[in-house]
């Protein structure tokens, strides 16, 4: 049985792409306050089990549990801004989107924290992609407290100082007892909470 | 946890992309005026042919000119991730589907369906209609033009990802437009010879209701299939 204040469980779950199957078997349990670092060779299926968990695609086999209060926050490879808007109007689109908090003065807060608040009118085009990057993780500051962040390679293209702001605002989350399940092909730093690997090298394909 | 506003976020964004790129949004109205003006050179300057064929020529311009800028309607947001982004709003996937469906299809006609239904007069008076004709054709467009977007958006959702996915979106719903396209133009020459147009108005009107209805859970459920 999982835990009743899990924000995301998942039982005996599979995942086909195509004739084949990435992984069976797969049981994970997250709850609030955890960091979960999701690791694998490259097509192991990092990304299709995030989008599983997001649930933007449907499992071959098992069962996802998800708390329905939770807001659940999914990255994704692509940064989802549109060229032809400006940074404010790129980031208050997605937070609306969610119905997070749009308000000017938490959409410039969020900025600021990923040192983009000077950019802010710039349209989307002449940011180089770490800088996109950033605004597509700005969206996180914006989300509730206490919410289930699912990112796939959230330290892609930062920069050492884009790192240690992301860190940072993973550490405040985990401990405002929210949660996030991430991969990174690089070992992470974050050090306060320590986090929990999940190997998917480890998981049945046959 | 109330559910967001996807419907109105994703139609200002869409109108705000529309302005930014306002000679992407052009382009529909310039073909319909080029192949609606190709019409007397090729089939010549007779007013009475002219006359008897307008009402069809307008229309038909008119649906390509709607299938052709329905294309990009989703390619692009599902490129740059904003199609994933906007299907995670709301409750489940297919009622946000459902919201951003609408939220195209609303945009795509005041984008280019509306600025159709204004400036076909001038091409009414082009081909010599007479003033209750260039009524009559206003308003079959008006009717007709949004269910041209609806049924456009369908085609967008299910060719999104395909190879050449403009020239099958055009395969798969040109023959859905059918209808549209002969009450439409019908109420014109009814009106044109001098009967009434009710008919052709009231199935227009249905037409425009049903796939009002139905093309959103179509597009939806095209959308739920594309992104997984």
């Amino acid at each position: 049985m999982t835990d009743a204040a899990a924000h995301l469980a998942a039982n005996d779950l599979a995942c086909r792409r195509g004739e084949r199957l990435l992984f069976r078997g797969l049981n994970l349990t997250l709850g609030p306050g955890q960091i979960m670092w999701l690791r694998g060779a490259n097509g192991r299926g990092k990304t299709s089990l995030l989008r599983l968990l997001a649930g933007l695609a449907s499992p071959a086999a098992g069962r996802i549990e998800r708390d329905p209060q939770r807001e659940r926050v999914y990255l994704g490879h692509a940064n989802a801004l549109k060229d032809d808007l400006t940074v404010t109007e790129s980031l208050r689109f997605l937070s609306r989107l969610h119905g997070f908090d749009s308000a000017p003065a938490a959409l410039a807060a969020a900025l600021q924290r990923f040192g983009l608040a000077s950019r802010r009118d710039a349209p989307v085009r002449t940011l180089s992609q770490g800088q996109r990057r950033r605004v597509a993780l700005a969206r996180l500051c914006l989300a509730p407290p206490r919410s289930l962040w699912l990112l796939d390679e959230p330290f892609d293209a930062l920069d050492t100082e884009g790192v240690a702001a992301l860190n940072l605002l993973l550490s405040e989350h985990a401990a405002r007892g929210g949660s996030a399940l991430l991969t990174s092909h690089l070992p992470l730093t974050l050090t306060s909470p320590a986090p929990i690997t999940l190997q998917l090298d480890e998981v049945a394909t046959a | 946890m109330t559910s967001p506003p996807v419907f109105s976020t994703v139609l200002g964004r869409d109108l705000r992309l529309a302005a930014r790129r306002r000679v992407d949004a052009l382009l529909p109205l310039a073909f319909f005026a080029v192949a609606v003006s190709l019409f007397p050179l090729g089939v010549g300057p007779e007013p009475n042919t002219l006359r008897q064929i307008s009402p069809g020529v307008l229309w038909v311009c008119a649906l390509l000119a709607a299938m052709l800028s329905v294309t990009q309607l989703y390619a692009n947001d599902q490129a740059d991730g904003s199609l994933e982004q906007m299907l995670l709003a709301g409750g489940s996937a297919f009622s946000a589907g459902i919201a951003v469906a609408l939220a195209k299809a609303v945009s795509h006609w005041l984008v280019t369906g509306l600025p159709l239904v204004l400036i076909a007069p001038l091409f009414g008076v082009m081909f010599d209609l007479s003033g209750r004709s260039i009524a009559a054709l206003c308003a079959s467009l008006a009717l007709g033009t949004p269910i041209l977007s609806l049924l456009g958006n369908v085609g967008a959702a299910l060719t999104l990802g395909v190879r050449n996915g403009s020239v099958l979106l055009i395969l798969l719903i040109v023959p859905l437009c059918i209808p549209a396209l002969i009450f439409g133009s019908g109420a014109i020459s009814a009106v044109e010879s001098g009967s009434s147009a009710r008919g052709h108005f009231s199935l227009l009107g249905a037409l425009f209701i049903a796939t009002g209805l139905l093309a959103p859970l179509a597009t939806a459920a095209a959308l739920r299939i594309a992104i997984e």
